[in-house]
């Protein structure tokens, strides 16, 4: 199967440990590159490359302030993986529900005894 | 309520209760004509349950999925306690190199029973293809966020 490049898929995008630090430390407010540097514990020029990817997929964003630039998480583009991980569970959450019918009439069938 | 998590890169762990005492959850969950009836949820219709319930015994499931495709799995029975644990291997036949191990528990607490199903793959990658197998978009590969993802069913 062809492995979509990293830049342009948002599933490879996150599958770098580093790159989803940096989403978990941008959610929720807005970072610089040198703010990233201190927790990540990695180069600025590093940082820079994993916020280059993170940006092409479109999981973050920047703009100007003054002299720096400030990158914040762009929730939307998650979607995808989040989407991936309801479908599995809905098809859980339809196959309980049947199960919770057939409980129901084994219930009745005891004849309504909760307690062995 | 139900949840679905990944506790580690290789596990899936599914959790729910059921209004029901355990030794029905346990019947219905390893009689063939009751499995026949929910285990397809709403994706298709089940033509094959069969469950030889012992050590070293096998099941297999085969499904028809509303758009005419068979979906099957099959496995062997490792450990039984009945009404308790049931380990098992499951292989999706679709990827039969990918074999995983689930272990079942059914715990009950007053008339109620939590249902835990551990899924261990052998790999990061087979469990995330096991999570994809029933997608219509066909696979992703390189996923690796939902380690710490536990989605709340209802």
């Amino acid at each position: 199967m062809a492995r979509a490049a990293t830049t342009t898929d948002v599933f490879n995008a996150v599958a770098e440990p580093r790159r989803r630090e940096i989403l978990d430390l941008l959610a929720g407010r807005e970072l610089s590159v040198n703010e990233l540097v201190r927790p990540l514990g990695i180069s600025q020029p590093l940082v820079s490359k994993h916020l280059r990817v993170l940006r092409e997929v479109g999981a973050v964003e920047v703009r100007e302030d003054g002299r720096q630039r400030l990158y914040r998480l762009n929730g939307p583009a998650l979607k995808p993986i989040y989407d991936w991980v309801k479908r599995y569970e809905r098809s859980w959450s339809e196959r309980f529900g049947r199960l919770d019918s057939v409980l129901d009439e084994l219930k009745e069938k005891e004849g309504g005894g909760r307690d062995e | 309520m139900a949840t679905i998590a990944l506790p580690e890169d290789e596990q899936i762990l599914i959790t729910r209760e059921f209004d029901a005492p355990r030794h029905l959850v346990y019947r219905a969950w390893t009689t063939p004509d009751l499995v026949k009836r929910w285990w397809s949820g709403n994706r298709g219709e089940m033509t094959v349950a069969e469950i030889d319930l012992q050590v070293g015994g096998a099941w297999r499931y085969v499904m028809v999925t509303d758009d005419g495709s068979e979906v099957a799995f099959h496995g062997e029975y490792r450990e039984i306690i009945p009404n308790e644990r049931i380990v098992s291997t499951e292989v999706y036949e679709g990827m039969p190199e990918g074999e995983a191990l689930d272990t079942v528990k059914f715990t009950e607490r007053d008339g109620r029973t939590t249902l835990s199903i551990l899924v261990q793959h052998a790999s990061k990658e087979a469990r995330d293809a096991h999570i994809a197998s029933g997608m219509e978009g066909g696979m992703q590969e390189g996923m690796d966020l939902l380690e710490q993802v536990a989605v709340s069913l209802r």
